[in-house]
C-alpha cells in the first residue's frame, strides 16, 4: 500500500536519461573516420518531481537543462533511459496516445516573440489546443478563451481576443503563451526560461501568475533557468547541472545555505546581489566550461575544480544522498 | 542633453534633458528597462547615436572639451583615446577574418601613427596579458575564442589607448553568471590599474548596485533618480526606483516577496504627458499627468524627479496618503 502512494505522488520521474546529438561531419571526414562523435547534451540524469512541486533545473548555457525539459515533454526522443508520467512509462509513446498525453503536459518557451504565430489572432492561438483535442469549438471555445485570458490577467479579455501578437508587448505575449498552455488544464508544465526575456518590472507578475496556477490548478512545474536568484525565489527543489549531469540537487534552502559541490559553491558565489554594502566573497574557477563533445574523464568538473584529487580524473562520482533529500555527486564527500 | 529619433511616424524623445558629471576613477551605472534610453544616452556621449537619432540640445564635455562642437575627424581621435565604448555583443563587434593581434595593431597604429611595429606588438602583448589571455593566442581568430574571452578582447580594445572614460553597454548580458562575475572583476581591476572612469549600462539592477559608485535610473527617456548606490539602496525616493528594487530577487534573502509594477512601459511615440511614470504609479496625482516634475535635490548628491517631494526635498504627499 505504501508503495502505491509513493508512486502516485511522483508525477514525473526520469531514470538514467541520456540524449546525444550526432555531430555533422563533412563528406571527407565521413570517408576517413568510422566512429561518429556526439554532443552529449544530457548524460545519465535521474530525478523525480512530486505532484504540486516546483522543481528547477539550473545551470549555465550548454549544461543540458533545456534538452532535458524537451525530452521529458517528448519533443525530442531520448537516446536511452526511461521517462515515467504518473507512474506509466511514456518513453516510447507515439501517435494517438502521445496526443492524449499532451493534454496533461505542456511547455512554455523563452521567447514570446517566436512562440506565437504572428498570423493567428489571440483567440485562435489560445483556443487552438481546444480544437486540436476536439474539446470545444465556436462559442464554447470563445467562452473558454475569455475565461483563461482573465485568469492570466489580460483584462478585459474581450479587448484582446481579436488582436494579433504584434499588437502586444513582450509581457502580454508571455501571458498569452501562459494562457494557451493552461487552457487544457494540464497537470505538469515545463517552463523554459519564461521570464528571462521580460523586463524586470513585469517579470514578477509572470512569476506570481505561475505560482498562483500551482495553487489554483494544482500544477506541477519543471522550471528551467540560468538565473539562480529567480530559481531561489520560485522553486521548492533545485537541481544544478554541469555538462549534461546533475551535480547537486536538493531543497532550495539547504542548497543555497550549504552548497556542497565545488561547482555549486562557485556558481552561487558569482550571483550578483543587489546590495552595495555587501562584501564579495568569490570562489574563482580556473578555465571555462569544456565542449560537450569532448567531456573530461572521471568527474567532468575536475579540470576546473580547486579541490581535485587523483581519483577525480579516473572515476566518475555518483549522485549520493548526503542528508535527507540533498544529493551531491562529488568524491570529496563520505 | 536631449536626443531625438526623428522618424516618419513621429519623433521619439529617447533621452530628455539628462545631466550628470563623472570624475576620474568613478563608476556610474545607467539602469533602466528596454526602451528607457540608457543605450542612446551612452552612445551620444561619443556621438555615435545611429540614424535617425539627433542630439538636439545639450553639451557633452570630456576633459573640458565640448565634443558636440568638434568636427567629425577630430571626433575620431576622441573615440578610443579619450572615450571608448564596449558593445553588448562581442561576436558582431570583432572582425571575423582578422586575427586578434591585428585588431590591436590597427587600433594603435591608426591612432598613434608614430608607433613602431615592435612597440605596437609589445603593447598588444601587455594588454592581452592583463586581460588574462595567454599571449600566444594573439594569432587566433575571433571564432576560436569563447563568448567570455571575446568580451575580454573587446574590453582590451577599449582600454588599449588608455582612455579616460570607458562606456560599457550591457557587457555581460549574453554571458553566464560565472563568466559575468569574472568579466566584471576584470573591468574593476583594469579600471583601478588604468585610473579611468566607467559608465556601466545595464538592465540588471543587481549588477549595477554591486559595481557602481553612482547610479542613474532611467525611465522612458527621463532621468528619474540620480544618487550614490548606497543612498539608492538604503533610501530610494522615486516610486519607480522603489518598486524596481522590490521587484528583483535577492538570493541572500529568504521569504522575499517580489512586487510587480502594474501596466507596461509606455509607447515612446505617444508617451504620457507630464511624468512618464504616472500611469503605473500608485501615488500619481493630478499634477503628475500634466507637468513634468522638476529634478529635486533631496540630499547630498541625491536627485529625484517626482512631485512627491517639495523644494526642500521633504516628502509631502506620502505622509498624507499613508
Amino acid at each position: 500500500m505504501t508503495k502505491k502512494v509513493l508512486v502516485l505522488s511522483e508525477i514525473v520521474k526520469v531514470e538514467h536519461l541520456t540524449k546525444y546529438f550526432p555531430v555533422q561531419k563533412s563528406f571527407l571526414e565521413q570517408l576517413f573516420t568510422r566512429e561518429l562523435s556526439y554532443v552529449k547534451a544530457v548524460d545519465d540524469v535521474t530525478f523525480s518531481i512530486k505532484s504540486g512541486e516546483f522543481f528547477t533545473l539550473a545551470g549555465e548555457s550548454g549544461c543540458g537543462k533545456t534538452t532535458t525539459g524537451r525530452v521529458i515533454v517528448k519533443l525530442l526522443e531520448p537516446t536511452s533511459g526511461k521517462i515515467y508520467f504518473n507512474g506509466a512509462d511514456i518513453t516510447k509513446l507515439k501517435g494517438e496516445k502521445l496526443r492524449l498525453l499532451r493534454r496533461k503536459m505542456q511547455i512554455i518557451f523563452q521567447d514570446p516573440y517566436a512562440s506565437l504565430n504572428p498570423r493567428m489572432k489571440i483567440i485562435d492561438a489560445v483556443g487552438h489546443p481546444l480544437e486540436i483535442h476536439g474539446l470545444a469549438k465556436g462559442e464554447e471555445k470563445k467562452k473558454k478563451v475569455l475565461e483563461v485570458l482573465e485568469e492570466v490577467g489580460l483584462t478585459p479579455p474581450e479587448q484582446f481576443i481579436n488582436l494579433y501578437p504584434h499588437q502586444l508587448s513582450g509581457g502580454q505575449r508571455q501571458r498569452v503563451a501562459l494562457a494557451r498552455s493552461i487552457i487544457l488544464k494540464p497537470e505538469f508544465m515545463v517552463a523554459d526560461e519564461p521570464v528571462s526575456m521580460i523586463d524586470v518590472s513585469l517579470r514578477s507578475t509572470i512569476i506570481d501568475l505561475m505560482l498562483s496556477f500551482r495553487k489554483e490548478l494544482g500544477l506541477t512545474y519543471l522550471f528551467i533557468t540560468h538565473d539562480l536568484a529567480v530559481a531561489k525565489y520560485i522553486s521548492d527543489k533545485i537541481a544544478i547541472m554541469y555538462l549534461g549531469k546533475i551535480v547537486e540537487m536538493g531543497h532550495k534552502e539547504p542548497l543555497f545555505w550549504n552548497p556542497i559541490h565545488p561547482y555549486t559553491q562557485a556558481l552561487l558565489s558569482a550571483i550578483p546581489v543587489p546590495n552595495p554594502e555587501r562584501e564579495r566573497k568569490r570562489i574563482e574557477l580556473a578555465g571555462e566550461v569544456p565542449s560537450t563533445i569532448d567531456i573530461p574523464t572521471g568527474c567532468r568538473f575536475h579540470p576546473r575544480c580547486p579541490y581535485r584529487t587523483g581519483k577525480c580524473s579516473k572515476e566518475e562520482p555518483q549522485l549520493t544522498e548526503v542528508e535527507k533529500d540533498h544529493f551531491v555527486a562529488c568524491h570529496l564527500i563520505k | 542633453m536631449t536626443v531625438d529619433y526623428q522618424m516618419r511616424r513621429g519623433t521619439i524623445r529617447a533621452v530628455d534633458n539628462v545631466s550628470f558629471s563623472l570624475k576620474k576613477g568613478e563608476t556610474l551605472g545607467l539602469a533602466g528597462e528596454s526602451g528607457s534610453g540608457k543605450s542612446t544616452l551612452g552612445l551620444s556621449i561619443i556621438r555615435l547615436v545611429p540614424y535617425p537619432g539627433v542630439i538636439v540640445k545639450g553639451h557633452i564635455k570630456i576633459d573640458g572639451t565640448d565634443i558636440l562642437k568638434l568636427p567629425e575627424h577630430e571626433m575620431r581621435s576622441i573615440r578610443g583615446e579619450k572615450a571608448a565604448y564596449i558593445f553588448q555583443d562581442p561576436m558582431t563587434s570583432l572582425n571575423p577574418v582578422k586575427r586578434i593581434g591585428a585588431h590591436f595593431f590597427e587600433l594603435i597604429r591608426t591612432h598613434e601613427p608614430s608607433t613602431s611595429k615592435e612597440e605596437a606588438f609589445k603593447r598588444t602583448k601587455t594588454v592581452i596579458k592583463n586581460l588574462g589571455i595567454l599571449p600566444e593566442r594573439i594569432n587566433d581568430y575571433p571564432h576560436q575564442f569563447s563568448g567570455g574571452m571575446r568580451q575580454r578582447i573587446m574590453i582590451g580594445l577599449a582600454i588599449a589607448l588608455n582612455p579616460d572614460l570607458v562606456i560599457a553597454d550591457e557587457p555581460t548580458t549574453a554571458l553566464d553568471v560565472i563568466v559575468q562575475a569574472k568579466i566584471l572583476d576584470l573591468m574593476e581591476n583594469l579600471r583601478k590599474m588604468y585610473g579611468m572612469a566607467l559608465i556601466l549600462i545595464s538592465h540588471d539592477l543587481s549588477v549595477i548596485l554591486e559595481r557602481c559608485d553612482k547610479i542613474i535610473v532611467m525611465y522612458a527617456g527621463h532621468m528619474q533618480e540620480y544618487a550614490t548606490s548606497m543612498e539608492l539602496h538604503k533610501n530610494p525616493k522615486h516610486p519607480y526606483t522603489q518598486k524596481l528594487l522590490q521587484s528583483i530577487p535577492n538570493v541572500e534573502l529568504s521569504d522575499q516577496k517580489l512586487v510587480a509594477i502594474p501596466g507596461s512601459p509606455p509607447d515612446m511615440l505617444n508617451p504620457p504627458k507630464g511624468c512618464r511614470f504616472w500611469p503605473r504609479c500608485s501615488y500619481a496625482k493630478k499634477i503628475c499627468r500634466v507637468k513634468k516634475p522638476p529634478l529635486i535635490n533631496v540630499g547630498r548628491s541625491h536627485f529625484v524627479r517626482c512631485f512627491l517631494y517639495d523644494k526642500e526635498g521633504v516628502s509631502v504627499e506620502r505622509n498624507r496618503k499613508s
